[in-house]
């Protein structure tokens, strides 16, 4: 029996019970969809992470404060590993002498109460310096960013998100106007655009000091981070090298400080929104199994409605292996039509979901695609063996006289 | 062309064993029209099915050209239904969702001849028996008599040595009956054995040899003993 003739019969047969036929393509498709839909979800989560630490730079070095490490018995951290030296100003300061640092930031970060006039609101209080308008990408929407002056100048000015310029000043002008800070009072010098959250950070609910400012404010000298951005990607390691080197020297020859690389921090999300989308995928193929079932409950019941048809398949000289191919080749087609529209079904969610959530880019990976119709097509294979194997081995004799 | 040695076939019906066919010894040439006639239960259609290898003897040798087909395993057999034996049943049994010209094609996809030259035969077969109109019409679409043509139709595709009927006309009336029943004495004019299995005397009549059987045995042979 020739290949093309053996599909020919199949589809015959699956457009005479267009019922059966549709349930069970949906059943599929529904599956197919799920994990394409899914994936892609998965996926885009992972970009929209992806991009948002790409934004932060990608020759972006972070420094912490205190080594993390398991220590021995109260040697080198007191308190669990932690160092009793903080990072200081004059520490940021002198990481300019590498030369491959580009720019360096402190930030200190707190949380305070705002007010002007009668309106008062908790904020999220960051101490900067000029440097971390660039470092961070954000845009300034009026005025102007931190002045360029010295880390250690304290300059009572503030610039402010837009979620903060927006709750107390409406539309007027802010620039000028002054905001009191838990004790101390700073002129607003400029106020960022909108950019929602970027990194850890989200810009629009910040007001932002001159870090000298916020150490006053907060009565702490220890810096929270300091941002290094070094003059290439390529440096990257080399800074690594010298700000722990230069660190050292100004720490009493211990390292205390902790640098991570954006790439590390990244892959570390990567794999783990990785781990997501395949669960995500894992969870969805569940569906396909389950649609495996009622493929082989449907076949089933297909080969007893045609047993007599088997039975004169046989009497006209079909071998049993003709007779499992038949019924296989039906199975295949009824997975395969489920499995396109499955595709289209979920690759139109996608389109969907793209055009709702503009902000995220959803895409299913093919890996998923072809993975779904792969698993799709092999449960609806495995699962339809018992009912072809059952129809191959009828006896001719009573097949034809069953009713 | 068809020789049987002592033929007995048994069921197994719960505890007990039924025998269907005992002892049963026939010899049928080349071109015969022979009608198979008796009681129900008597074993006819149990007799038919085991000359066209759907059913195998429990004991017995069956030679079909000369050749024990016996003891063939299924593989073989299926290949021997193909190529030399023809079935028409009281229910025509065409796949309802296939046309004329399909069903008839049918043993010749399973042979895995080409499109065209099923093209060709199919047609040249619904030709000869008077349906060139009808090849694209389902079953559904066919009258009873059309029916059973189709089917003769499909049992003769291949160009088999023997034509076996069970109960050809049982579900026609007498006119589309009597127009099948001249279908195949037609074809047996041109060299087919057929074998007739009926309930109907008249038909059973109209055959040059007349079995009857009778609790498995073969009662009567119109047939000069060789």
């Amino acid at each position: 029996m020739k290949i093309i003739d053996t599909i020919r019969l199949s589809a015959q047969a699956i457009s005479r019970y267009p019922l059966r036929t549709f349930m069970l393509v949906l059943a599929i498709a529904v599956g197919v969809a799920a994990v394409v839909l899914l994936t892609a979800i998965g996926e885009g989560a992972r970009q929209y992470v992806n991009g948002q630490f790409t934004s932060l730079g990608t020759h972006l070095l972070i420094i912490l404060p205190g080594k993390t490490e398991t220590s021995g018995a109260g040697v080198t951290g007191v308190l669990m590993g932690e160092t009793p030296r903080d990072l200081t100003l004059q520490d940021a300061i002198a990481l300019h002498r590498s030369v491959h640092v580009e720019k360096v930031t402190p930030i200190i970060l707190g949380s305070g109460t705002a007010s002007w006039r009668q309106r008062q609101r908790e904020i999220t209080v960051i101490g900067t310096t000029a440097e971390m308008l660039d470092i961070q990408s954000w845009r300034i929407e009026l005025g102007q960013f931190l002045p360029a002056v010295d880390m250690d100048v304290a300059t009572p000015v503030c610039v402010i998100g837009s979620v903060v310029k927006n709750e107390f000043f409406g539309n007027t002008n802010p620039i000028g106007q002054w905001l009191r800070i838990g004790d101390t009072r700073c002129r607003i010098n400029g106020t960022l655009a909108q950019a929602g959250r970027t990194g850890f950070l989200d810009s629009d609910e910040l007001v932002i000091l001159p870090v000298a400012n916020a150490q006053q404010l907060f009565d702490a000298p220890g810096l929270f981070r300091i941002l290094v951005q070094t003059t290439g990607p390529q440096v990257i390691n080399q800074a690594k090298q010298d700000i722990i080197k230069i660190t050292k020297s100004r720490h009493q020859g211990e390292e205390d400080i902790t640098v991570v690389t954006q790439d590390a921090v990244l892959e570390t999300f990567d794999s783990i929104f990785q781990m997501i989308t395949l669960g995500l995928a894992g969870i969805a193929s569940i569906s396909l199994v389950v649609a495996g079932v009622l493929i082989m409950n449907v076949m089933l019941v297909a080969v007893s409605q045609r047993t007599q048809e088997i039975g004169v398949l046989k009497a006209l000289g079909a071998q049993k292996h003709q007779i499992l191919t038949l019924f296989l080749t039906e199975a295949m087609c009824l997975t395969g039509l489920g499995g396109l529209l499955g595709l289209v079904l979920g690759n139109g969610g996608v389109k969907l979901l793209s055009i709702l959530t503009p902000e995220l880019n959803f895409t299913a990976p093919i890996w998923a695609m072809a993975g779904s119709i792969g698993m799709a097509t092999t449960s609806g294979l495995a699962f339809s063996i018992i009912p072809a194997w059952h129809a191959a081995r009828l006896d001719p004799v009573s097949a034809l006289a069953a009713r | 062309m068809i020789k049987l040695r002592g033929i007995c076939r048994n069921f197994q019906v719960g505890d007990q064993i039924v025998t269907a066919l005992n002892h049963v010894d026939l010899e049928i040439q080349h071109g015969e029209y022979i009608s198979i006639m008796g009681p129900s239960g008597s074993g006819k259609s149990t007799l038919l099915n085991i000359l066209g290898l759907l059913d195998r003897p429990t004991e017995g040798t069956y030679w079909l050209n000369k050749k024990d087909v016996s003891q063939l395993e299924e593989r073989a057999l299926a290949e021997q239904r193909q190529k030399n034996i023809g079935f028409i049943f009281q229910f025509f049994h065409l796949i309802p969702r296939l046309s004329a010209r399909e069903n008839v094609e049918l043993p010749m996809l399973l042979a895995g001849k080409s499109a065209n030259a099923r093209r060709e035969r199919s047609r040249d077969v619904l030709k000869s028996m008077g349906l060139d109109d009808r090849l694209n019409h389902r079953p559904d679409q066919l009258s009873g008599g059309e029916r059973q043509r189709v089917a003769i139709g499909r049992a003769i595709v291949m160009e088999p040595a023997v034509l076996l009927a069970d109960e050809p006309t049982g579900n026609l009336d007498s006119k589309s009956g009597d127009e099948v029943i001249q279908v195949i004495e037609q074809l047996n004019q041109e060299g087919i054995s057929l074998i007739v299995v009926t309930h109907d005397p008249e038909i059973g009549k109209r055959a040059d040899r007349h079995l009857t059987l009778h609790d498995g045995e073969v009662h009567h042979d119109t047939k000069k003993r060789l």
